[in-house]
């Protein structure tokens, strides 16, 4: 029989807050995957960004994390990691990925070391698990359709991180209501070389649970019980998070990429 | 203000509770109303429906889900009686016994006040509530609405699904709160109903400000299959689900075929 391969799904993003929507992603995309026959989910790693990466309203990385953690205690194959939030400054997408990619092969090596030295040392023959920990694990990038739209925005992205997401990693994309993005790929050359590479899947529940319309929320009283874990409406309590304040901050500054991007080709408007 | 969903609940989900959520939200922020109590009475066995599993369950799934909410509660007085109850009569028999007993349980009640600092209270906030401790005389009495989305409102339609005498009295002597899912239109059909037109001011319609369509019969098929409803539904339901093993092919089987009650009893 021939043996699934590891995946592990790598989701980054604002999370600000996190919600159930989320954690949706993980658990669609894991359903999928499995369906196929081919993949054995092992891990989802949330990873939250920068707070370097200046969008409007992002809240400190502190509490980011800190929310993910609560929220996530209930799961116990998705985990959030500082990782991301914990650089100097904002880190290119595939930077992140290729950070969790030499993570994983760096457990796996030393699994398999130790796999190695037990049957030597037990004098076992080679037992059915261990076919498991032979095959290479897969990270792949877990998204949303709008995400694979953000491809287009003018100096977002650089063409040849767009082609190592797609070829070396790859993408599991869920689709939202009123997202083609079948279609969407078809209009992209690179996309459509990968497309063997990008999971779409279909999100069979209308879940739109928009992380901005939660602070929008939370802003002017409302309630947002059953949308977002209990845990983590007590922790914006308590620490007082989203407010008309915390929604003005980077207001009309540039996302940190195109900031960049200006810097490159206007070096000397410091 | 009291708040009374009628329906399956098969199993309960999250944007049922929603459902009580935006209500609660929307009758506030109107400065009429003080919600005090949200009810959730799952329908009777013998209503008939397709897939419809033992009100046990439904109510043990809905306690479950509810642990977490103050305020709403789960009634299991329609699921035992002995046949399927109008749904006019379940409101009916809901409003007596409520004064009666919210006399007496008022010491427990916490009664929201007006913030010093700001105009209206915040809806559900423990830290603004008063406890009172002795007998309190309801110099309002309190108003009991039925909580539902709006492709109920369109079940009037149904030829034979409701009594018109009945109808008029759910939206006059009661009245309704409407939420609306995506791609329903309440108002237009309030205007093409000439009962609900008359009504109108006794029907609050409030916009689902998020998409969150979970519907039960979906969340069935992904049970089914094996397929996560993690977030969609309280962990303690799931497990509940699991433990019992509720849905399955067979469960989705029940009554099919068969005609709803209230057609039968046309």
């Amino acid at each position: 029989m021939k043996s699934r391969i590891p995946l592990i799904l790598l989701a980054c993003g604002s999370f600000n807050p996190i919600t159930n929507m989320h954690m949706r992603l993980f658990e669609l995309a894991r359903d999928h995957l499995h369906q196929t026959g081919r993949y054995q989910v092992i891990e989802g790693i949330m990873s939250p960004v920068n707070d370097d990466y200046g969008k409007k309203g992002l809240v400190s990385a502190r509490h980011r994390i800190a929310m993910a953690k609560l929220a996530l205690k209930t799961s116990d194959w998705i985990r959030v990691d500082p990782w991301e939030s914990e650089q100097k400054t904002w880190t290119e997408t595939v930077k992140v990925l290729r950070h969790h990619y030499n993570e994983s092969l760096a457990l796996f090596q030393s699994k398999k070391e130790l796999m190695k030295n037990k049957q030597l040392t037990e004098r076992r023959t080679e037992d059915p698990l261990s076919h498991q920990h032979s095959v290479l694990p897969e990270l792949k990038l877990l998204c949303g359709a709008d995400f694979l739209q953000t491809f287009k925005t003018p100096n977002l992205w650089k063409e040849e991180h767009i082609k190592e997401i797609v070829d070396k990693f790859g993408l599991v994309c869920i689709s939202r209501a009123g997202s083609d993005p079948a279609q969407y790929i078809n209009e992209s050359g690179l996309l459509t070389t990968y497309q063997h590479n990008i999971f779409l899947v279909k999100e069979w529940i209308q879940n739109e649970i928009s992380a901005t319309q939660i602070r929008y929320a939370l802003c002017r009283g409302l309630s947002v019980k059953y949308l977002v874990p209990d845990s983590v409406i007590s922790y914006i309590a308590h620490h007082n998070i989203y407010t008309e304040e915390s929604e003005r901050k980077n207001e009309g500054d540039l996302l940190q990429p195109l900031k960049l991007h200006n810097k490159m080709v206007n070096p000397l408007n410091d």
